[in-house]
């Protein structure tokens, strides 16, 4: 059993986290997100028109994410510059975990672009993209049902733990990531992969302490979002 | 019951009120029992109606709307302009001028590639398309000068309560200066004149949403240029 | 933009107005953080103006190139990410970006700012490469200079991580650092008009009519040069603008 967590922390706590808006002055809304050593840059730009035109949509906006880690983002080799097929599909389930709040409907034929970048990573790194990528979004003026919360619980050695760290992915025992974006309001899930073996009634649990981690994660954004104004 | 303050900031999801006493409306939804906001911005209660200015800076072109538009394709017959909307926006020849525009001229001599124009919005499209006009008091081609890009929904903040604030600039700089609804400011006159001006639009642009602004502007403008200046209230 | 916008400014520049308020020499203010990446072996982040950009440098061992069996390899990249300014598209670098690369590579590389012999490990076997990218955060004008500061600071930053003859251990930083003997900076002299401008915004390098990049060590020696823009440079301009150059160089100042 993963009795005690390697940097100390009780199980349902996340490491700490914080964020800002507004940072990249060219983007029409920008955030950064940081959690534990884990930081993800998020920009948006548009809506704008989009090439090739015949990705564009008569009925809707269209959004799309680009997940990128910098060369200088990774725990170990320099990571190659480009979309690989793990970035090509961080990509496309952060398009699918925002379009449930997101109301694109007011700009058809056109196009909404979010960039995030990884400056460096720990593990969680698309949970913290996805954080950002909210945060940009809201901080660019568009409506939305609510912001998106991205956060990971993983279960190490049978012991459920929020937010993961790269050491404990990487723990000598039988470990289980499942990052999920959830959003506060309603509690729906906009974002729910997995990567092990896990019993049901552990995934209902691993749910409940990821809803409450964005909870408080959501007061974290809400602070930053304001914070500009001030 | 009101959960949130008249000026406060609040953020998309954020409960504005519970229970069916308020109507929502701009920037705010009903979802069951509460009425949450759907953007950030500056909760306005009017009354029953809850409402939240938003603080981002996207402009909605509008008809009647006074823009600055900058010249990104010429064709056949007209300009292609972008008005900082995401849509294209054209002006044909017959609405750049009263005067005839004989058909096959050069129409780059009127208003070239990357010029700027001060037009009016006489249609939005079902499609978002939008028509303009440069023919109208006001209405003209712009030459030389600066451009300044503004938050849209500061806009009328710079203009002041009957443009009491852009005259009280223009007074103090000496600067032509003319403000489009979609958040981009044309000035031209002595160069360290204009840096004044630019820095007085920046201030507005920055602290819009606060309280004695007017005040602050005055104070910036006066040390600027040693000018004593007065606000017009109407 | 159009000429007469062009015009304009060309004119308040001749009386020595910028529209920011600085003089035509003036930098922007100027803040340099280190160690800002923790997954890197030095890092730096560059804040000049609103241009922001960060340096990471990362080793690797590898074989050296057949022709150079006793030396390390240098390598620099430069990322002018889309995130950074509306015209930047997603993709490989372009021809911009990859100026910026081989102009700051090339200061460092024809001044030997950084002993490559010192980074051999087994001649003919193993060599240390030491790789500098350079991404864009926000980019507001003048990225060459802003990224040749980056990427000196981000070397002085950086740390050997240690290498037990099989595998690197990237968690282990050493404390051997990087060997530099000298500190070779970029300072680009834009001309507008007849007017020699530095540290131009955005709007104000559209308008540029042509460059020069000069890279100049602490004592004034000049190691490498780039001419940019489609217009000329006199001698007259030439001589100005090195001359500028250096003696901004000798006024560049971080922590």
């Amino acid at each position: 059993m993963y009795k005690k967590r390697l940097d100390g922390r009780k199980p349902s706590e996340f490491r700490k986290a914080s964020a800002e808006v507004g940072i990249i002055k060219n983007a029409v809304g920008s955030a950064r997100f940081q959690i534990g050593k884990t930081s993800a840059y998020a920009a948006v730009y548009g809506p704008r028109e989009i090439i090739p035109r015949h990705k564009m949509s008569a009925k809707s906006g269209v959004l799309r994410c680009n997940y990128n880690m910098m060369p200088f983002s990774g725990m170990g080799d320099r990571v190659r510059p480009g979309n690989n097929r793990r970035s090509t599909e961080i990509s496309y389930v952060t398009e699918s975990s925002l379009l449930p709040v997101l109301d694109l409907k007011k700009f058809p034929n056109a196009g909404v672009d979010v960039f995030i970048e990884l400056d460096q990573t720990d593990a969680g790194s698309r949970c913290a993209g996805i954080t950002a990528a909210s945060l940009a979004l809201a901080d660019a003026g568009f409506a939305m049902k609510d912001l998106v919360v991205a956060v990971a619980v993983g279960s190490v050695d049978g012991t459920l733990v929020v937010d993961l760290s790269y050491e404990e992915e990487d723990y000598d025992a039988p470990v289980v990531d499942i990052p999920f974006a959830i959003i506060p309001s309603t509690g729906e899930i906009t974002l729910l992969q997995m990567d092990g073996k896990l019993s049901q009634e552990t995934l209902m649990k691993a749910y409940d302490m990821a809803k409450k981690a964005a909870d408080e994660i959501y007061d974290i954004m809400k602070s930053a979002l304001k914070k500009r104004y001030d | 019951m009101l959960k949130c303050k008249d000026k406060e900031i609040v953020v998309p999801g954020e409960i504005l009120c519970e229970g069916m006493e308020f109507l929502p409306s701009y920037g705010t939804y009903r979802a069951d029992k509460v009425i949450r906001s759907s953007i950030v911005g500056l909760v306005n209660i009017d009354g029953k109606v809850i409402k939240i200015m938003p603080t981002s800076g996207r402009y909605f072109p509008r008809r009647g709307d006074t823009i600055i538009g900058r010249v990104f394709d010429i064709t056949m017959n007209g300009w292609r302009l972008n008005i900082n909307s995401p849509y294209s926006s054209f002006l044909t020849m017959m609405e750049a001028s009263s005067q005839f525009i004989r058909k096959g001229s050069d129409l780059s001599k009127i208003i070239p590639m990357e010029g700027y124009m001060v037009g009016k919005i006489t249609n939005v499209t079902g499609q978002n398309l939008i028509d303009l006009t440069m023919k109208g008091p006001g209405l003209r081609k712009l030459d030389g000068g600066v451009i300044v890009n503004v938050n849209s929904s500061k806009v009328s903040r710079i203009i002041g309560r009957q443009g009491s604030m852009i005259k009280l600039i223009k007074e103090a700089t000496g600067c032509f200066i003319t403000v489009g609804q979609n958040g981009r400011v044309w000035l031209s006159g002595e160069a360290k004149n204009e840096v004044i001006a630019i820095n007085a639009i920046e201030l507005i642009n920055e602290k819009g949403h606060k309280k004695g602004l007017t005040d602050e502007v005055k104070k910036f403008l006066e040390k600027e240029t040693g000018k004593k200046l007065e606000v017009s209230n109407v | 933009m159009n000429e007469t916008m062009k015009k304009h400014l060309q004119n308040s520049l001749s009386n020595g107005i910028r529209l920011d308020g600085r003089k035509l020499e003036e930098f922007r203010d100027l803040k340099v953080e280190t160690g800002v990446v923790a997954t890197a072996e030095g890092s730096a982040r560059v804040k000049l103006g609103n241009t922001e950009l960060i340096a990471g440098v990362k080793m690797a061992v590898m074989a050296p190139y057949s022709d150079r069996p006793d030396e390390g390899t240098l390598m620099v990249n430069t990322e002018l990410t889309a995130m950074s300014h509306e015209k930047y598209k997603l993709g490989p670098p372009g021809a911009d970006a990859i100026e910026i690369a081989r102009v700051v590579d090339r200061g460092i590389r024809e001044s030997h700012a950084i002993d490559t012999g010192k980074l051999c490990i087994t001649k003919g076997e193993k060599v240390w490469m030491v790789g500098i990218d350079i991404v864009t955060i926000n980019a507001d004008g003048n990225l060459i200079d802003a990224a040749g500061i980056a990427t000196l600071a981000a070397i002085k930053d950086a740390f050997f991580p240690e290498y037990d003859g099989v595998n690197v251990d990237y968690k282990k930083k050493t404390k051997k650092k990087v060997p530099l003997n000298s500190e070779p900076l970029p300072i680009t002299v834009f001309k507008i008009g007849k007017e020699l401008v530095l540290d131009p915004t955005f709007s104000e390098e559209e308008v540029a009519d042509a460059r020069i990049t000069v890279t100049i060590l602490e004592d004034g020696t000049l190691c490498s040069l780039q001419k940019g823009g489609n217009a000329t440079f006199t001698r007259d301009e030439l001589d100005k603008a090195t001359k500028l150059a250096i003696k901004t160089r000798k006024n560049i100042k971080w922590n």
